[in-house]
């Protein structure tokens, strides 16, 4: 961005000035713009924000910044059939619905949740056994890849979307989706009606900390807690808008430990 | 109304001019009446506002369910508390970083193939808008709900420069629909009934089915099929942002609809345009906001959807990505030592829901698109309202300081103290000159209460009041009396004054007990 001088010499574009204005506001006050960083993993409670001492609430807490992380006890211990349990209850409670498959029913239960859903997108690197079996059932099955994308016409035409998924916050019945081949661009995941998401017992998590470590946030991300809703008829939520009205969601697990990480 | 026939209205000083700004008075940030100012003081919009008895059944239902569940949703998390620290203490480090930060996203964004744009002020950033649709050739935009375009009235700008912008949130189209103005920080139609919602649609909705009903879900039905096309065929879209990190340059919009998503994901152009306060350090501290925002906004564990972007994402999303970063006052606001705390607001609005006045004047009173207690606090800083004659500046008033506001507040913004601080400030900078008839009775007060003689004389001349009192109250008092009982009841006077009673119960056993 080129810096315009005014006559008297001093930058007067528009950013100048602003960075000017924010370093004039804070020059007078304690750091003077170079305040101390909050650490996450520092020792101890965050910095004293109010006047209940950070770290009051929580007797027994760890060291830490004084909320639970991805370290904590509550996060770690947290596993197995207690944590599908409860990404189940959350995921349930926004009315979208789970079922359990293991592996190798992933084709089979795909096709019973696809029966009558009409043409069907999926991401170009979703895994092939499942696309068979879709075909193989006689559903007609739209590749969306990054060599061939689909028009927004196709997408809209579509009955539904199958995706796999990056991982799962158990507390808040999240799925997040990173864009990767198996989920694909944002765009197929949100305009068909009706999104079949396949998540693996071993990509959830509890809360949010642990979700965080895990994800690379400069892939395009989309949350996604239940079907599209709205709370802007006198607060009270409706399911379905403007995003998919119907969230399947297949839990993929194995024998070997579900949640295990 | 002049200042003399009212001169004290919700223990708020009398303005010297109640309607407009007088004309060739100073300067005022933000113009005479913009999104960030209305035309006339609270009391007077509040006084208006509370004759609608319609608004406030609205209003009383829409709150009571929305603090229900946030409260229900909060109690089930165990470090809360904690996480409200963390939230406040990382605001407080990005205001004191601010300068690094706003470097450190512009040269991530820029990395990551998106272009950073500076703005002053309004017109400023809604400029650089206009011009950057003009530049794609398109004439019209589909929007995402944002406080920061409300606030700099970008919809109208836009409009004059011919650019159709279409609002794509369900209580957001609501209001342009009806030719309203929002109400509510995230629930803009709040004051809006079902019923009326219906009429609405049925009035000004192309294409809608006559046979609507008021049920919710088919006015949500009603919503999509109207905008599916539109989302479709959109070239441009503009958002706002909840969060933006600097280390990574990614931006973060929280919603529930799928119109974000919508937004954000279909047309080739993206044009977000974000207050300078909303940068964070490190992406590591959305999980701290991720856990707050949605719980205490909408009362839920998680909002349905939320999108991450990072400049330019080849072949997923728009291929051209513009970031406005806006001051329009902030630097203003944190300049004020104590007032800046009101820059960490994350829009959450839990504090509109809880405030015993908010829930029965409503957002309009506010006169700004930030109502409520944080909007009291928010819009005098923004618009640097101290002058009595600016409406902005009778906004710390509207306001029983109960606190309720800080309760809920999830990155714990001292709204009260930031209130009586903002009261100081506008009592301060009215000092000199005629002074005020507020300071004339509490000159004589202080007098009177100074004397012991004098203050028996008028012990025995409230007892004269008494005959004007019904139910331990009066309610009328003749002039100048008149001025308090016009907003209040005085409570009657006892038959005996504390200290004749002393002396006659008391007298002589307390006289030796006190020595």
């Amino acid at each position: 961005m080129t810096a315009q001088a005014s006559p008297d010499g001093v930058p007067d574009d528009a950013r100048s000035v602003v960075l000017a204005r924010v370093r004039a506001a804070l020059a007078g006050s304690t750091g003077g713009g170079t305040g101390p960083s909050f650490d996450h993993a520092a020792p101890g409670a965050p910095p004293d924000a109010g006047p209940f001492a950070a770290g009051d609430a929580l007797p027994g807490a760890p060291a830490g910044p004084g909320y639970l992380t991805a370290d904590d006890e509550w996060e770690t211990g947290t596993t197995g059939e207690a944590l599908l349990a409860l990404l189940t209850d959350r995921v349930v409670d926004y009315r979208a619905t789970v079922t359990r498959a293991r592996t190798a029913e992933v084709p089979a239960q795909l096709v019973r949740l696809l029966a009558g859903a009409g043409r069907v997108v999926v991401p170009a690197g979703l895994d092939p056994d499942w696309v068979d079996a879709l075909r193989s059932a006689g559903t007609t099955v739209l590749v969306d890849g990054p060599d061939a994308p689909l028009t927004l016409a196709d997408l809209d035409s579509a009955g539904a979307v199958v995706t796999g998924s990056r991982l799962a916050v158990a507390e808040t019945g999240t799925i997040v989706l990173d864009g990767s081949p198996d989920q694909g661009r944002r765009a197929v995941s949100l305009v068909p009606d009706h999104h079949v998401c396949v998540v693996r017992g071993a990509d959830v998590v509890r809360g949010l900390p642990a979700a965080m470590a895990r994800l690379d946030v400069t892939r395009p991300l989309t949350w996604i807690s239940g079907p599209s809703a709205t709370s802007d008829i006198e607060l009270s939520r409706v399911e379905g808008v403007h995003g998919p009205r119907r969230l399947e969601v297949v839990l993929v697990v194995d024998d070997d430990a579900p949640g295990q990480r | 109304m002049s200042a003399l026939r009212r001169p004290v209205a919700l223990g708020m000083p009398g303005r010297r001019a109640d309607v407009g700004h007088a004309p060739g008075g100073p300067a005022l940030a933000g113009g005479a009446s913009s999104p960030l100012r209305g035309e006339e003081t609270f009391p007077r919009a509040a006084k208006r506002e509370l004759a609608k008895p319609q608004l406030r059944a609205n209003l009383a239902h829409a709150t009571s369910t929305i603090r229900a569940k946030r409260a229900a949703v909060v109690g089930e998390v165990p470090d809360w508390e904690a996480l409200r620290d963390a939230g406040a203490a990382m605001k407080a480090e990005a205001m004191q970083r601010l300068p690094e930060l706003l470097e450190e996203l512009e040269r991530a964004v820029t990395a990551r193939g998106g272009v950073v744009h500076w703005a002053r002020d309004a017109d400023e950033a809604n400029a650089i808008v206009a011009d950057l649709v003009r530049a794609t050739g398109a004439r019209e935009v589909v929007k995402v709900k944002s406080m920061a375009t409300q606030e700099i009235g970008l919809n109208e700008y836009l409009d004059e420069a011919g650019i159709e912008a279409l609002e794509t949130d369900l209580a957001e189209l609501i209001v342009q629909l009806a030719g309203d103005t929002p109400s509510h920080i995230l629930v803009p139609a709040i004051h809006r009934s079902r019923t009326e919602i219906r009429e609405i649609f049925l009035e000004h909705m192309a294409g809608v089915d006559p046979e609507l009903t008021d049920e919710p879900r088919l006015l949500a039905m009603a919503a999509r099929a109207y905008l599916r096309e539109r989302f479709l065929r959109a070239e441009v879209a503009v958002s706002g942002a909840n969060f933006a990190i600097a280390e990574t340059g990614t931006l973060a919009v929280v919603e529930s609809e799928g119109n974000g998503r919508m937004c954000l994901t279909l047309p080739r152009t993206l044009i977000t345009v974000m207050g300078i306060e909303k940068v964070l350090p490190r992406a590591q501290d959305l999980e701290v906001y991720l856990q707050l925002l949605p719980r205490s906004s909408t009362g839920e564990r998680m909002n349905p959807y939320t999108s991450m972007w990072t400049g330019v994402t080849p072949g997923d999303g728009p291929q051209e990505f513009h970031l406005v970063l806006l001051d329009n006052g902030r630097t203003a606001a944190l300049a004020d030592e104590v007032g800046r705390a009101a820059l960490h607001c994350i829009r959450c609005s839990a504090c509109l829901n809880v405030c015993p006045v908010y829930e029965r004047t409503g957002g309009h009173a506010y006169g700004s698109v930030y109502p409520g207690p944080i909007g009291a606090i928010l819009t005098p800083l923004l618009t640097g309202a101290v002058d009595h004659d600016d409406p902005n500046s009778s906004l710390p008033y509207a306001s029983t300081l109960c606190g309720a506001c800080y309760d809920v507040c999830p990155v714990k913004i001292d709204i009260p103290s930031i209130l009586v601080h903002l009261r100081t400030r506008g009592v301060d900078a009215g000092r000199g000159g005629v002074p005020a008839p507020e300071a004339v009775a509490m000159k004589a007060a202080g007098v009177v209460m100074g004397s012991p003689t004098a203050f028996r004389a008028a012990e025995a001349a409230s007892r004269a009041v008494r005959v004007l009192a019904r139910d331990g109250a009066v309610s009328r008092l003749p002039w100048p009396g008149s001025l308090w009982t016009a907003s209040r009841d005085l409570p009657a006077p006892p038959k005996e004054p504390f200290r004749a009673w002393w002396a006659r119960e008391r007298g002589a056993s307390a006289a030796e007990g006190g020595k």
